[in-house]
Order: C-alpha cells, then structure tokens, then sequence
C-alpha cells in the first residue's frame, strides 16, 4: 500500500515536473510552430469523427429521455435547454475529453514509451535536446488550440441529435424551431465558456498524463501496453473526478 | 587504416565551430547502484584527448553503466564524471562541450528518415544554417558510405546501416567526443571490420577523444590506444593492447583467450542437468 502511494505521488510529481519544464520552454514556441499545427491536426482528426458521433447519439439520448418523462409534466418546451445545457457544460467536454484519451492520449503514450524503451529519448538528452521542449510541449499547446474546437463541434451535434429526436419521435413532437428556441432563450453564455474551460483543462490533463507515463516507462516492450492502459486509465479517472470539482468551483 | 582515409573526401571545414578540440574524460572513484543493487565500485581513470579508450569486460560487468554516467544520462551514487573539467549531468554546462554516444542499437528515430535524423541535432540547436546542415550531413553520409539510404527510415535498414547511421548521426554533431556502445554488437565479422576501421579513422580525421564499451576482443586490441578491462564492476587492468596480451593476470587471460574446456565442471554441470 505505501508503495502504491509513493507510486502515485510520484507520477504526479513528475507530472508537475514534465508540465514546468515544457512551458519553461514557451518563449522557443515559434520554433515549433509546425509540429503545433501537425499535433493539431492529428488530435483534432483522430478523435472528431467518433466524437461526433457519440455527442450526437448523446443528444438524441437526452431527448429522448427528458421527453418521456417532461411530457407528462406538459414542459415538452424545456427539452431543448435541457439537451443545450447538458452537452455545453457537462457531456461535450467530458466526450471529447474521454474519446481524446482513447484515441490520441494512447498513441501518444505508445509513441513516448517506445522512444524511452528503445532509448531514443536518452539520443536526445545527450544531444541536449530536452524531450520536453520537442515532444511535450508541441503536444500540450495543440490540445489547448484544438479542445475548444472540438467541443464547441460536438455540442452542436449533441444539440442536432436532440432536435432530430424532437421532430421524429411521435410522442415527443417537437419542432426544431421550438426546440432551439429553447436553447437559445435559456442558454447562458456562462454555459458555454464553463464548458469550454473544462474542456481546456481536460485536454491538458488527458496529454500531460499520456506524454508523463511514456515517458516514465521503464522496461521493455512489454512495459509500453502496460504504459497505454495506465495512461488512458489515469486519464479517464483523472477527467471524470476533475469534472466534479471543477463543476463545483465554476458554479 | 591509410586506405581507408584516402577513399574519403577531404571534409569541408569551412563552416564548422573553430572551438573544437578533443576532450579529456576524468573518472574518480565512480560508484553506481541501483538500489541494493551495486554495479561500479571505485572506478577511476583519465582519457587523454586524441585517445582511444575500451572500456572491455564481460556481459554485466557495468561496462554500459559506466558508459552513461560517462554520457550523463545517468548521476553517479558516488565519485565524478569530468569532461574537461564539466559535469556531463550539468544541462548549463553540457553545452560547452560537444559529446556524442552512438547507442548499441543505433536509437535513430524511427518516425524520420535517415536524412531527419542526422539533421535534428544541428536544425535543433541553431548551429548553422539550412544549406550548411544540408552539406554538413550529406558529407557525413558520403564518409559513411550511405548517401542512397538519406530517405529511408530506419525501419528500412539492416543493422549494419543503423550502425553507419548512427554515427553519421554522432558526426554531424561536430563531436569532441564520441561513445560508442558495443558498436560491433550483432553485426558480421566484415561489418565488424567496417565499423573498426571507421572508428579508427574517424579519431584521425576528425581529431576526437573516443571511448569503445564493448567484449569483442579483436575490435578492443586492434584499434585502441589504451583497454580497461572491467570486471565484476570494477578495473582490474587498464593497458594498452600489446601490455594487455602479455598480463599474467588469470582474469584477463580467460576474457582474452577464453578456452573451450568440455571437461571443465560447468559443463559436467550441464550434462548431468540435460541427462
């Protein structure tokens, strides 16, 4: 047990370690504009697609289910800021943030801990490139560029999804119109950027631990499945307790 | 050696850094472990600049061990490393002295090609322009020999090639010193050969310190100025080659001219395990 909580204690040591020594770097940024932009791109297409689609299964899910029971309420109107205000300030960041940790935060971690097992990150340190500045900090800054985007996108859909469902369920019958009327007369913009501050810090969390655990992977090759799974493991867990608190300060 | 020299072009100096001069290595009384365990114990030595230096021992002996406290990657438990007086473990003072380490299994990055990887270090550290890096590691690979694999990836090459790669990759950092883990590790008696002489020849023209880890025995003797034989963590001689052939040191006698005595109880040992 106290190893277990030396463990833990110094994975998140290093982790404040890993995050200072990036951003140590920042004033180097624009050297590193293209590996920004290649970071970008890659979360931002990796993870968009299925997001989209679980924001918009989500959307429609939370419709249908506000419908059967505001229905027997006549509150059917209160559906589309139902639907609005769930996927802004909870379920859009927290999708993105969890499908990012499955699809770009495992790769990562895969990529850094096969770069440490097959000591290309011990090739950089002793051309005294510091990992932090050419592999972490690229990463963080693209994260922090894309995870707005990304949630603003599946909230949208997560809101499509549950005008959809208005329109087409028969028992539910309501119009897009009414729908997003709803949204727009109940829906506050402290709606929307608390959403999108969680997604920022989510995003952050989710990346500072994938590139943390690859590069604290020790071993070999057997070491880097153990390192992927404790990363989006950590991450989930991390994103889905961070939620909570942060729901709480922000409120 | 002579022949090799001459099949290499006369390397355009023009651009590179005038402060270059070989380094000297100081180790006192270096001590390594892993937790309980110990793997250096009290090892000290110097390596002049210019020199050769192989560092020779059996497997697990500490020979890579010492190689990274030597790199810097890793702080002795106990001791000092100096590379000109420096502390390699120092990121401030790392930078006033240029060292190089090519890794036993090359450690080129796989997601670059071969031209990306030589490129890095100086594309990274701002040391010369764009057209200079581009002549500086196109005659890198010349020297090599390797100019057709400039856009491979290392995925793509034998272990041979990764060997050449990654010292054209130490060779563009325009090194004072250069490490090479068992660089004749898992290559051919002819390869083997090809990575001696380029070592070797690479002191002449490029006037580095060079330190060898390594248990091949031919490589170590022929192309050293001086051997340290390392041993269960700690030196037991260091000599040059022809002082070394001659010890009466039973240790060394059995790594350099090891005897294959089927009536020796290890093998009795075995026979009657198999039976």
């Amino acid at each position: 047990m106290k190893k277990r909580i030396n463990e833990i204690l110094e994975g998140f040591g290093s982790a404040v370690t890993l995050a200072w020594r990036a951003f140590a770097s920042l004033p180097k940024a624009p050297r590193i504009l293209k590996r920004i932009a290649e970071h970008g791109y890659y979360s931002g297409y990796s993870t968009l697609p299925i997001a989209a689609i679980l924001c918009f299964f989500i959307g429609a899910e939370l419709a249908l289910q506000s419908g059967l029971t505001l229905r027997h309420f006549g509150a059917k109107e209160f559906i589309g800021i139902l639907v609005g205000a769930s996927m802004a300030r909870e379920l859009g960041p927290v999708m993105v943030a969890i499908i990012l940790a499955g699809r770009v935060g495992s790769a990562v971690t895969a990529e850094l801990a096969s770069m440490k097992v097959y000591q290309e990150i011990d090739a950089l340190e002793t051309m005294n490139i510091p990992p932090e500045r050419l592999l972490v900090l690229p990463r963080l800054l693209a994260v922090l560029l894309v995870m707005p985007v990304l949630t603003i996108i599946g909230n949208l859909i997560g809101w499509f999804g549950g005008a959809i469902v208005c329109a087409q369920v028969s028992f539910i019958g309501v119009e897009p119109e009414a729908y997003f009327q709803s949204i727009k007369r109940y829906l506050e913009v402290k709606d929307i950027t608390d959403g999108l501050i969680k997604a920022e810090v989510f995003g952050f969390v989710v990346m500072l631990i994938a590139c943390n655990t690859g590069l604290r992977t020790r071993g070999g090759p057997r070491e880097i499945g153990f390192a992927v799974t404790k990363s989006v493991v950590t991450s989930l867990f991390a994103v889905l307790v961070l939620n909570y608190f942060i729901t709480k300060i922000l409120a | 050696m002579t022949a090799a020299l001459a099949k290499f072009p006369k390397p355009d100096l023009r651009f590179m850094r005038e402060d270059r001069s070989p380094a000297k290595v100081e180790v006192v009384a270096l001590s390594k472990s892993y937790g309980p365990q110990h793997v250096l114990f009290d090892v000290s030595f110097a390596v002049a600049p210019r020199e050769i230096f192989t560092i020779m021992g059996p497997s697990g002996s500490g020979k890579s061990v010492l190689l990274r406290q030597i790199a810097g990657l890793e702080a002795p438990t106990r001791g000092t490393v100096t590379i000109n007086g420096l502390n390699p473990c120092d990121p401030v003072t790392r930078d006033r002295f240029a060292l190089a380490l090519v890794f036993q299994a090359g450690a080129l990055f796989n997601s670059l090609t071969v031209y990306e990887n030589l490129a890095l270090y100086p594309l990274e550290r701002r040391i010369h322009s764009k057209p200079e890096i581009r002549a500086l590691v196109m005659r890198a690979l010349q020297i090599l020999s390797i100019e057709d694999a400039a856009r491979k990836l290392p995925s793509e090459l034998s272990g041979g090639m990764k060997k050449r790669v990654a010292i054209a990759r130490a060779l563009v950092m325009e090194p004072q010193l250069i490490l090479y883990d068992e660089p004749t590790s898992e290559l051919d008696p002819v390869m083997s050969a090809t990575i001696a002489e380029i070592i070797g020849t690479l002191k002449e023209q490029f006037t580095v310190t060079t330190i060898v880890v390594t248990h091949d025995r031919e490589l170590a003797l022929t192309i050293s100025d001086r051997v340290a034989i390392l041993h269960e963590g700690r030196i037991r001689a260091i000599e040059p080659p022809a002082a070394l052939r001659q010890s009466a040191d039973p240790v060394i006698q059995d790594f350099l001219n090891p005897k294959i005595d089927i009536q020796h109880p290890r093998f009795k040992k075995l026979e009657a395990n198999h039976e």
